[in-house]
């Protein structure tokens, strides 16, 4: 009697044994992996966004990273010219971050940014490293001035609502 | 007319092929590289944000695909050996993984060199960065077991094995990003498109394709090598008009 | 801020090509250079044990 089918891992060809053994391991590993990252999340994750340490997910009484944008008008340097203030917020809570030291290129207001250090009790985070977070986004200055003026454009466009006598909008190409 | 593809599956048809085929593949990414970096330099605008330190994406960007790639062609290759008992595909493995470290090594140098002017730090623990990091580890890991075990053919086997389990590591490169808070930003190119200025895009693929063109030339001359070594008692050998002289 | 990082905002070009695309091409280079030594040395132990063989085979 023949077998047209391989039925059990015995019958099989060594290459096709091979072949199964191969994909079961490495979807097992995949599998294992994947459940380890889970597990390490916070670990794996490079910081905190001020929600997570309002919801006492961020680790007390160590050092650890704020991620989040720097809210736009917060930044205040103080007299000395090193001391700079400012809040990173996700759009939901914020936080209060003081640092002294040089700031990155890219630090801006309305940018990414990460800060490293400790949350007093007072909810102040006091930074001894501030690194900026720049996005994917690449293009030449006046593309972007461009952006900002057709978004200009359309918040005022917006702003002025539904009147018809809506002024002559700018031309966003320039 | 037809190609019989298994024909240059064989180390001795292979072997010529890939010598008529390397010079091509050579001068053909030399002037990529040129008209790539030309358009990356002085047609490519400076960026918004970044100014001149941006054009590092040019190098960046393709050292860093091709890494991931070469892995998973590595442990295609190695796959296909352990399952098949091909001697080219093993023979192939072996000759990319140092192109491919290279690769690694390049993404996590310009990487760093991009990293401390913008954002304020050569290096961060963050999962993009580390999980690069392991895919050179991983490279050398393969590259000093093969060269661990003698019998050429166990060694094959086990840094196929190697090889196979680490490819697990490639997609974690890629999602880093989305998956954890990160440092390193999100993919400039996706799926869906890319919001790119149009000569920055022109200059990172054609570098890109110019990265690939180098390491097709470099794994071919160096299996050219491996087969030479590994097939040297055979009689096709011994018959080569650069052997006999 | 210490020196290098004045001298890249001065010199970004410079820093840009020194740092990343002179290490880069000196990578390919050194790469390439070694492939050509390994075929070489290859077709030279090659050549080598052939000829001992041939030897050999005379000596019968």
């Amino acid at each position: 009697m023949r077998k047209t089918k391989p039925e059990t891992l015995t019958d099989m060809k060594p290459r096709h044994k091979r072949f199964v053994f191969i994909i079961a391991a490495v979807a097992g590993l995949a599998v294992a992996v994947g459940l380890v990252l889970n597990a390490l999340e916070s670990n794996v994750s490079l910081y905190f966004t001020p929600t997570q340490v309002f919801n006492n997910e961020a680790p007390h009484g160590r050092s650890f990273r704020i991620g989040g944008l720097v809210e736009e008008g917060s930044v205040k340097r103080d007299a000395d010219g090193l001391t700079v203030n400012f809040v990173i917020t996700d759009r939901h809570k914020s936080i209060q971050v003081i640092y002294k030291g040089i700031l990155p290129d890219l630090f801006t207001e309305g940018k990414g940014v990460v800060a490293q250090g400790r949350v007093e009790a007072d909810g102040l985070m006091r930074a001894d490293e501030v690194l900026a977070k720049h996005d994917e986004n690449y293009m030449a200055p006046e593309a972007a001035d461009a952006l900002k003026k057709a978004e200009a454009a359309n918040a005022a466009a917006a702003a002025a609502a539904a009147p018809a006598s809506a002024p002559a909008a700018p031309s966003s190409a320039k | 007319m037809a190609i019989n593809w298994f024909k240059y599956s064989a180390p001795t048809t292979f072997y010529g092929l890939a010598g008529k085929l390397i010079p091509w593949f050579a001068i053909s990414s030399a002037l990529l590289f040129a008209v790539g970096l030309y358009i990356g330099f002085v047609v490519a605008p400076v960026d918004y944000q970044q100014g001149e330190f941006y054009r590092i994406i040019f190098i960046h960007v393709p050292a860093s695909i091709l890494s991931m790639f070469l892995y998973l062609v590595m442990a295609g290759y190695a796959a296909l050996g352990l399952i098949f008992n091909t001697r080219l595909s093993s023979m192939m493995a072996t000759a990319i993984a140092p192109t491919g470290a290279l690769f690694a090594f390049i993404s996590l140098w310009t990487g760093a060199l991009w990293g401390k002017p913008m954002w304020g730090a050569w290096w961060v623990w963050d999962a993009r960065l580390t999980s690069e990091l392991i895919l050179l580890f991983l490279y050398l890991g393969f590259i000093a077991l093969h060269a661990s075990i003698d019998d050429p053919r166990r060694a094959d086997r086990a840094s196929a094995l190697l090889a196979i389990v680490g490819s697990v590591n490639v997609p974690i490169i890629y999602f880093s990003v989305k998956w954890w808070n990160t440092l390193h930003q999100g993919s400039t190119i996706k799926f869906s498109g890319t919001s790119m200025h149009v000569a920055m895009q022109q200059a990172m693929f054609t570098v890109l394709v110019a990265c690939w063109l180098y390491a097709i030339a470099v794994v071919l001359a160096r299996v050219r090598s491996i087969i030479l070594e590994r097939e040297r008692n055979t009689t096709w050998i011994n018959e080569l008009p650069e052997v006999r002289s | 801020m210490n020196g290098l990082d004045i001298w890249m905002r001065e010199h970004t070009l410079a820093y840009v090509w020194l740092g990343s695309y002179a290490v880069a091409f000196l990578i390919f280079a050194v790469e390439i250079a070694m492939v050509r030594h390994k075929r070489k040395i290859t077709l030279q132990q090659v050549r080598m044990m052939r000829d001992a063989e041939d030897e050999a085979g005379d000596a019968n």
